[in-house]
């Protein structure tokens, strides 16, 4: 545990000196996307601008746990500094789970920023914002672990970045563009990725009478792919190790 | 009755035998078997190229070998890798993991990463910071100190949690003449104080000549000499090297220059022959005595270093560095 928190705080205190902008960035980008998209939502569609403001949220998670991350260790493995963490008496696993934690918690104040914003603008209710605090977590845990799996198992710095960069437009499109005006095509997609049961989950918190059932299997579904993102990113760590 | 004092027996500290590992269709790592002992300064030298690297990566447990067995302090870590992250410390050619954390943090989290707690990790950091006149620059990022600073920096992180094994990659790669002082001596007192073994990879003859006490020489991924740097240039000691500048162009129609132009490395008017003491003296005394003269900007003779040690051994490469 002392180790976890060892590797935590000093990736928290790195990403604080080098990311500050960039999470301002994820911030504003999210915001401003909310402030144009108020004048296309209807007054009065709750269920659109429950998907706008929640995809907009799950954004900025993308953009810091699954963009940034896949780009922090595509060039942690095109340097070598992989090196340095496998001399260590650490595991593999939790330099992936403290780095993934530390971005996972980068992306909290921007999140519930937006979340709050989202809500003023489009005139929904706050009383369940605090699954938030549920989903934050789970989300930035399966969209991190996603973020190692592309650093890890890309061949070059570049193509993490590409990836975690196509990653985080998918997410943009499916997540705020509102599932029933998606052709059939596009719903199969959007059932079949990650971040739409955490956009889903966020959704909820601003419904006026929540689905308790819907929220759980969305939460379920965050959960396993945090735990299958995170092993598989693990098992990436040990093999971009030794190559 | 007579007692026989024993001979006192130095522990083997690293031991490899017959290590052997590709990298891509290369083979960089060739049938290598050395063994280190307790308390030495042992070097591994050799050109880029010559398989340095992944030797010391084989070494610290991060690459498993093809063929061959690691062991350290009598533990065998083929068997078990992560035996080898309890015993040694490893500093790579660079440590781009640290580059944006603060000096102090950098250091203080790589000797809790090590098992030390908070306290022991703060103090021995600020004792390691001290030492290597780091304690201004503690709350700057790596990323804004200079090359040199940035690489004491990466030392220290190093030389936490006192472990008795250090493998240093180039450790003084960048550094002032008394910045490199700085991490020789603390490396010294930690070697008498407490028997610390340091194995280390340079290119530099010069450094290697200084500070090791046992060198292996390494072409293609071979081991192709092992031993004091002393006895490896008295491997040599009947050579000396022969350097010459050329003003001009030399005057190949000359028979003493086209003689020794024959036994030379050209590069561009610079020229460098190794050659048996008396053979450098007589090309010498008919180059200076005849009208090559006039055109010879500058010559040196030398004694011999690791780096002629190196060619003589049937080393190709030539980017050994002099300073």
């Amino acid at each position: 545990m002392s180790a976890f928190l060892a590797l935590y705080v000093g990736q928290v205190s790195r990403a604080r000196a080098a990311r500050g902008p960039l999470l301002f960035v994820a911030t504003l980008q999210s915001v401003g996307i909310l402030l144009l998209l108020r004048g296309v939502v209807d007054e009065g569609s709750d269920t659109t601008a429950q998907q706008v403001v929640a995809g907009s949220t799950v954004l900025v998670v993308a953009f810091v746990a699954l963009n940034l991350l896949a780009q922090r260790f595509g060039m942690l493995r095109g340097t070598g500094a992989l090196d340095y963490y496998a001399t260590l008496p650490v595991s593999g696993s939790l330099v992936v789970l403290a780095t993934a934690a530390s971005y996972a918690t980068f992306t909290v104040p921007g999140a519930v920023l937006t979340a709050f914003v989202g809500a003023l603008l489009y005139g929904l209710p706050l009383g369940h914002l605090w699954i938030l605090l549920v989903v934050l977590p789970l989300a930035g845990a399966s969209l991190a672990g996603l973020g190692a799996c592309l650093g890890l198992l890309a061949p070059r710095p570049e193509l993490a970045t590409v990836a975690g960069q196509l990653g985080m437009s998918g997410i943009l499109f499916l997540g705020i563009i509102p599932e029933h005006r998606m052709p059939a095509v596009l719903q199969v997609v959007r059932a079949a990725v990650p971040s739409t049961y955490a956009t889903d989950a966020f959704a909820s918190s601003f419904a006026r009478h929540l689905d308790v059932a819907a929220l759980l299997t969305d939460v379920g579904v965050c959960l396993v792919v945090a735990v299958l993102a995170l092993s598989l990113a693990s098992a990436a760590f040990r093999r971009a190790v030794r190559a | 009755m007579t007692v026989v004092a024993a001979a006192p027996v130095r522990t083997v500290a690293v031991s490899l035998e017959g290590l052997r590992r590709h990298r891509g269709d290369v083979l960089a790592t060739d049938d290598v078997s050395l063994e280190v002992l307790a308390g030495e300064v042992f070097g591994l030298l050799g050109p880029n190229g010559a398989g340095k690297t992944t030797l010391v990566r084989l070494l610290v447990g991060v690459l498993r070998p093809e063929a061959g067995r690691v062991s350290l302090l009598g533990q065998d870590v083929t068997a078990d890798p992560r035996a080898a992250s309890r015993l040694l410390a490893y500093l790579a050619q660079d440590e781009p993991a640290l580059n944006e954390l603060p000096v102090g943090l950098a250091v203080e989290t790589t000797g809790r990463l090590r098992g030390l707690s908070r306290r022991d990790a703060r103090s021995q950091t600020a004792d390691l910071l001290d030492e290597l006149g780091l304690a201004d620059v503690q709350e700057r990022p790596l990323t804004k100190l200079s090359g040199g600073q940035r690489r004491l920096a990466q030392v220290a992180a190093a030389l936490i949690a006192d472990r008795p094994l250090l493998v240093l990659d180039e450790p003084t790669t960048g550094l002032d003449a008394l910045a490199r002082r700085a991490v020789w001596e603390i490396l010294r007192r930690r070697r008498t104080e407490a028997g610390v073994t340091v194995v280390l990879v340079t290119h530099n003859v010069v450094e290697a000549e200084q500070v090791l006490d046992r060198v292996a020489v390494l072409d293609r991924g071979r081991v192709i000499a092992c031993d004091t740097p002393g006895r490896l240039k008295a491997l040599v000691s009947n050579d000396v090297r022969l350097d010459l500048v050329w003003r001009d162009e030399p005057p190949l129609g000359e028979p003493a220059v086209a003689a020794l132009l024959a036994r030379s490395e050209v590069d561009g008017r610079r020229w460098s022959a190794r050659l048996p003491a008396a053979d450098a003296r007589e090309a010498l005394g008919r180059l200076t005595a005849g009208p090559a003269l006039a055109a010879l900007d500058d010559f040196t003779l030398a004694t011999p270093t690791l780096e002629d040690v190196y060619l003589s051994l049937g080393g190709r490469a030539h980017d050994l560095e002099r300073s």
